[in-house]
């Protein structure tokens, strides 16, 4: 079983919407959201939630009122904030449970805290896992690594050969746990200042977990200049460019429709996903 | 005055808005720029800055004293993260993922953990002309970037504007750039996409309770569900950018609209009266 990972090192390269246009493309996969941040996969592929699932992320600290003595030893050791006139703001918790720890009282207990949602859903396009983090909420690593673990539970099940999974934004702890043991990962990058540098932040970090990349440049066409100083770049770090996708109205009007791109058009950019995919299985292939 | 600007997601024009309205106020008062999206800064890109300094962020993060420690364990069931361990007898640390929260070290029944300052990624400071520029960054492969982003709001100096480009998403890196924050700059594009993620943003701010508005970015490709959102929920629009292909080619090349095309200035000027204006609102509710 491969797994495709799609990352961008930042959000708004259009990494959701190449996604979901290669979920409509692809057979026999899982499909799987690892943005749990901000999930927006589903926009696209309609799923029919078949179960809800609960997630519990690190535990949060609650002063027991009645136990309590003001004695404010919690505050003096809190190192988040996270305590104010005697109560604790779960927002800023991090669950270290030090208070705990030095409460001469034990007015202190850590609790199971509710921190989002998982689902496994059915989609036109085969059946996927995503995820909803509740707002302010840590451990998004955490539930990253439960959606692929769930993933490949399906995919083993459903004998399908390939996990398509839509990463999480930036460098931090959500991407990390979602690299992890990957087959591929597509970096998706735009042709400006800000893509560039964010490239070769990403890249940085899938060479630091030693994960075999590719990179797709999207709208190239909006700055010749530099989509080929980008290929000027992967050239010289002899990584791979899978597909270079043109600006195209049809994405954002797919994007209005919520349908993927290579579903209802057969423009310029829905004939570069094509290509994509094409180079892309070839790729996974040699793998 | 702290200002977040954020956005729910990364790619909708966050760093755009901050660093034009950086520069169009730079003429008439302190401005000052915090780049807090430490995974993938951004902002110096456009605003050039020259760097003059810069320090490590650590994390207090344990270290043994085998001739003390008799491996009794206490110090790893301590541990919330799972950064300690004890096997054989023997304490093993693992700094990447510690939280530097100090819960071992009282937890440790033979004094036999001190701390030792662990490197986690780098406060820059420079000045771009008459801006005043902090950023932060996580080194590659760590994943703790509040740590960072509070080392760098350290840096604010409270008076004129000081401008905080957030980290993306609603996680704890925004809350912790977008925390004790006087005001909360919402960037979002017109889409599905930017929809979703500005209500999550919006759940977040309404949490921290901080006043916010939005900004919508290339305001004329998508359709008119943000618009009727907010009208909805009566959260104010400042500003909107429509979409342009000669905006988009001053982006790619690094550049700022303000600059590029002046015309845009009396906004930005615009879009900061009306944040004085709704923080005062705010204060006097709040005062009330
Ligand atoms: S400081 Fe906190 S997170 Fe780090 S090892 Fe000690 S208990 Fe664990
Ligand atoms: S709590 Fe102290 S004595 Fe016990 S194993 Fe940890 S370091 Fe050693």
């Amino acid at each position: 079983m491969q797994e495709l990972l799609v990352i961008s090192g930042k959000g708004g390269t259009g990494k959701t919407s190449i996604v979901a246009a290669l979920a409509a493309l692809a057979a026999d996969k899982v499909l799987a959201d690892c943005d749990v941040d901000a999930a927006d996969l589903h926009l696209l592929l309609r799923p029919e939630v078949e179960s809800v699932n609960e997630f519990y992320g690190s535990n949060k600290a609650v002063i027991d009122a009645g136990i309590c003595t003001g004695c404010g030893r919690c505050l003096e050791v809190c190192r988040y904030e996270a305590i104010k006139e005697l109560r604790v703001n779960p927002v800023f918790c991090e669950g270290c449970g030090a208070c705990k720890l030095a409460c001469p009282s034990g007015a202190i207990t850590m609790e199971p805290n509710l921190a989002g949602y998982w689902y496994i859903s059915d989609t036109p396009y085969g059946p996927l896992v995503h995820a909803q983090l509740g707002i302010a909420e840590d451990n998004s690593g955490k539930l990253v690594t439960l959606v692929r673990q769930e993933a490949r539970r399906l995919a083993q099940e459903n004998n399908a050969s390939l996990i398509i999974t839509d990463g999480p934004p930036g460098i931090g702890c959500p991407v990390i746990s979602s690299l992890a043991g990957v087959t591929l990962a597509l970096v998706v990058t735009e042709p400006t200042v800000a893509g560039r540098h964010d490239l070769e932040r990403v890249l940085s970090l899938a060479s630091h977990f030693k994960v075999p990349v590719a990179v797709c440049i999207n709208k190239y066409d909006l700055a010749p200049e530099k989509t080929r100083e980008i290929e000027a770049y992967c050239h010289d770090a002899a990584i791979t460019i899978a597909g270079k996708i043109p600006f195209d109205a049809d994405v954002a009007r797919a994007l209005v429709n919520a349908v993927p791109l290579t579903a209802c058009s057969r423009g310029a950019a829905a004939r570069a996903v094509r290509a994509l995919w094409d180079s892309l299985q070839i790729h996974l292939e040699r793998l | 005055m702290l200002v977040a600007v954020a956005s729910g997601k990364g790619g909708t024009g966050k760093t755009t808005i901050a660093v034009n309205l950086a520069l169009a106020l730079a003429e008439k008062i302190p401005v000052q720029v915090l780049d807090c999206d430490v995974e993938e800064p951004n902002a110096h890109l456009f605003l050039q800055p020259v760097f003059q300094d810069e320090e490590p962020v650590t994390l207090p993060v344990p270290e043994v004293d085998n001739a003390r420690c008799d491996g009794c364990g206490r110090c790893s069931e301590a541990c919330a993260f799972h950064a300690l361990a004890v096997a054989g007898g023997r304490v093993i640390t693992f700094p990447e993922m510690c939280h530097g929260c100090g819960a071992c070290i009282s937890a440790c029944p033979q004094g036999a953990l001190a701390e030792k300052p662990h490197r986690i990624g780098v406060v820059a400071r420079g000045r771009a002309g008459r801006i005043d520029f902090v950023q932060g960054k996580i080194d590659v492969g760590v994943p703790l970037a509040p740590p960072v982003i509070r080392a760098v709001k350290k840096q604010a100096r409270g008076e004129g504007l000081t401008l905080l480009d957030a980290p993306p998403g609603t996680s704890c890196p925004v809350v912790a750039a977008v925390k004790d924050c006087n005001f909360c700059l919402l960037v979002t594009e017109p889409t599905p996409f930017g929809l979703n993620d500005l209500r999550l943003a919006v759940g977040m701010v309404r949490e921290l309770g901080i006043p916010f508005a939005v900004v919508i970015n290339r305001s004329t490709l998508g359709d008119l569900r943000v618009e009727r959102y907010c009208r909805h929920e009566g959260i104010p629009v400042l500003l909107k950018i429509p979409f342009n292909k000669r905006y988009a080619a001053t982006y790619a090349q690094g550049k700022c609209l303000v600059q590029e095309y002046p015309e845009w200035a009396p906004a930005f000027a615009g879009l900061w009266r009306e944040i004085e204006r709704l923080v005062a609102q705010h204060a006097g509710i709040a005062g009330n």
